[in-house]
């Protein structure tokens, strides 16, 4: 289900072969010209934090510019402790996916590969707990933070994030985990594996795609978050993260354009390139759950 | 699913047989989730599950009863410093919120406007995900490496940016469409089209995907008969990919669904926290609204519960559709 055969076999398109060939080039020259279209926001977003400011004020403005800059993303590297944001933003992000994902791992193994009592129960509480609204918690979170004692530390960003992440995580892992052949385990057994070394010498490498796939998710929506350390980092904002330095400059009256979309390539760029790192495991994984 | 398991699955029963298991819950399940040796003790699943069942109990569930507990006092400022003592209002904060006819216009705008969106982006990402299958190598990677680029947007950055593309002054439609300084955000309308916009580019690639790695699996035989029997694109999506596609096409739409129903960075931040006068207010925002800028806590936490039992009324649909399929949890 990747962009580029794994196997290495010439990939033949099923669809395709029945198409009439004048079809073609029109298909093709939408497909490059939507790809343009769906690109040109990022395009028009690193574009403008490059442009000096004179360009990016312009009632005239040009897509392309002859005197790129970096003066707005030294604005941005320049506000107070922006390094300490990006760095929190890292640490909340990569707790949350290693904690989530080996947590939704031992789950799923769990409603998987055993059958117990509340089994089903448990997989449609997983299922509605993903319909949760987020945002909607954050009134009760943010009494629980205060009470004990989370609110202004990374924790309190990390804690909820892992709980919103799991459930869709726990749904996502169970059609890897069902995946693996059952003959495997039973032979794991056989040479005399402990149930531990089976959970994690085979099992979890082999369901690592998987885990790849779904961590994306939840690496995504921890990055992303900036609700959550709006409310709950409200005093200390040392423990802030990146959306918070970008909404600095993102004044709505009088918002510094050039600052916005430097801080918004910053913050970009690690996700694209999570996504890049993980495109060919994250298609053909969303292939897999879904088929399932 | 055929030799080599059903062979496993004998072999298993022989292994339980010999170890004195008694009968699997469920009888009629299928062999491939037939219990194994290794269910010999029924607590290591619970050993397993214990983390996330913990995780989630302090973070999910508990906060879920705090809203709900929330939303039946009288929960203002006062209360949250602690000058005023919390008084049991019973169901009175939903009588306020029912009487209030802002809560049924956002009510009102946040269906149409997820219905829109929900739409917008399953048709956009299927066109797109057949168009994939008609062309060659080098545009469907660039296909591909946009649409993983908008996927990969924070939900803030896009909002920015979009807003930004949009901008009455500066930006670059308002000069190609020749609007002058029209501006987007001002009418209620224009502005929740501009968002609709940032939510379908942002969420259309998840489902184009997702319905392209579906038609890859569809065995080349059955499209090269519909089209050997002269069928069009159009009949050959309707007849016969759609009904393949069904399992992959519900959970891309329930998907949507959820997500476009819960849109809160989008609105928050392009119509600078729900529009003017409060005419952009999707559910979510207007929650967020009413706790934290005006301090009414508990009615912030009612439209919580109100939106969390529409959800759950969207999550026993999608439960039904799958015990339809017959597929199995």
């Amino acid at each position: 289900m990747s962009l580029v055969s794994r196997d290495g076999k010439p990939r033949v398109n099923p669809v395709r072969r029945f198409v009439r060939r004048p079809g073609r080039l029109a298909a093709e020259s939408a497909a490059l010209l939507i790809a343009a279209v769906v690109a040109f926001p990022l395009y028009w977003m690193v574009l403008s934090a490059f442009k000096p400011a004179g360009e990016i004020e312009s009632t005239e403005p040009r897509p392309w510019t002859l005197a790129p800059t970096l003066d707005s993303f030294r604005r941005v590297f320049g506000q107070q402790e922006f390094g300490r944001y990006f760095l929190n933003s890292v640490v909340v992000a990569v707790a949350v996916v290693i904690a989530s994902a080996l947590i939704a791992f031992l789950a799923a193994t769990a409603v998987t590969r055993f059958r117990f009592r509340l089994r089903t129960t448990l997989l449609i509480m997983f299922l509605v707990a993903q319909m949760v609204p987020v945002e909607a918690l954050t009134i009760p979170l943010f009494f629980v933070m205060r009470d004990f004692g989370q609110l202004n530390t990374l924790w309190s960003l990390i804690l909820p994030h892992i709980a919103f992440s799991l459930p869709f995580a726990i749904w996502m892992l169970r059609g890897f985990v069902k995946a693996v052949p059952e003959a495997l385990e039973e032979a794991a057994y056989i040479d005399g594996a402990s149930r531990a070394r089976f959970l994690w010498q085979i099992l979890f490498p082999l369901v690592l795609p998987g885990l790849v796939a779904t961590s994306v998710f939840s690496f995504i929506s921890t990055w992303n978050d900036f609700l959550f350390a709006k409310s709950f980092i409200i005093s200390d904002i040392s423990q802030s993260t990146l959306p918070m330095a970008l909404l600095v400059f993102y004044k709505p009256d009088e918002p510094d354009w050039g600052g916005v979309m430097a801080a918004s390539t910053v913050m970009t760029i690690p996700v694209l390139v999570f996504f890049v790192l993980v495109q060919r495991r994250l298609v053909s994984g969303l292939g897999g759950a879904v088929k399932d | 699913m055929t030799g080599p398991e059903s062979s496993g699955a004998l072999e298993r029963r022989r292994v339980r047989v010999a170890r004195g298991f008694s009968r699997p819950r469920g009888g009629s399940r299928t062999f491939n989730t037939a219990p194994h040796p290794f269910q010999r003790r029924s607590s290591t699943p619970w050993l397993y599950l214990a983390p996330a069942l913990v995780v989630l109990g302090g973070l999910l569930a508990y906060p879920i009863y705090q809203l709900g507990l929330i939303s039946l006092f009288h929960y203002t400022q006062a209360q949250v410093s602690g000058g005023e003592p919390t008084t049991f209002e019973g169901f009175g904060n939903y009588a306020e919120l029912f009487r209030d006819e802002q809560f049924w216009q956002v009510l009102l705008a946040t269906v149409v406007f997820a219905a829109a969106c929900v739409v917008c982006t399953l048709a956009v990402g299927c066109a797109l995900a057949v168009l994939l299958t008609r062309v060659r190598a080098v545009p469907r990677l660039a296909l591909m490496l946009a649409a993983l680029g908008a996927w990969a947007t924070p939900a803030i950055t896009g909002s920015t940016v979009w807003l930004f593309l949009f901008d009455a002054d500066f930006g670059p439609v308002n000069r190609v469409l020749g609007l002058g300084d029209h501006s987007w955000t001002y009418g209620r309308f224009s502005a929740f089209f501009l968002v609709l916009l940032e939510v379908v580019w942002c969420s259309f690639p998840f489902v184009m995907v997702t319905v392209y790695a579906g038609i890859r699996a569809v065995p080349s035989e059955v499209l090269e008969a519909a089209s050997l029997d002269g069928a069009s694109q159009w009949r050959i999506w309707r007849s016969v990919l759609a009904p393949m596609l069904r399992p992959i096409l519900v959970v891309v739409t329930i998907q949507s669904v959820i997500w476009d129903f819960k849109v809160f960075t989008q609105i928050y931040v392009m119509t600078n926290g729900g529009g003017i006068a409060g005419q952009n207010l999707v559910l979510n925002v207007y929650a967020y609204q009413q706790a934290f800028a005006s301090s009414q806590y508990s009615l912030g936490a009612a439209i919580g519960v109100v939106m969390l039992l529409i959800l759950l009324a969207v999550t026993l649909v999608y439960l039904r559709l799958l015990r339809r399929q017959g597929e199995e949890l």
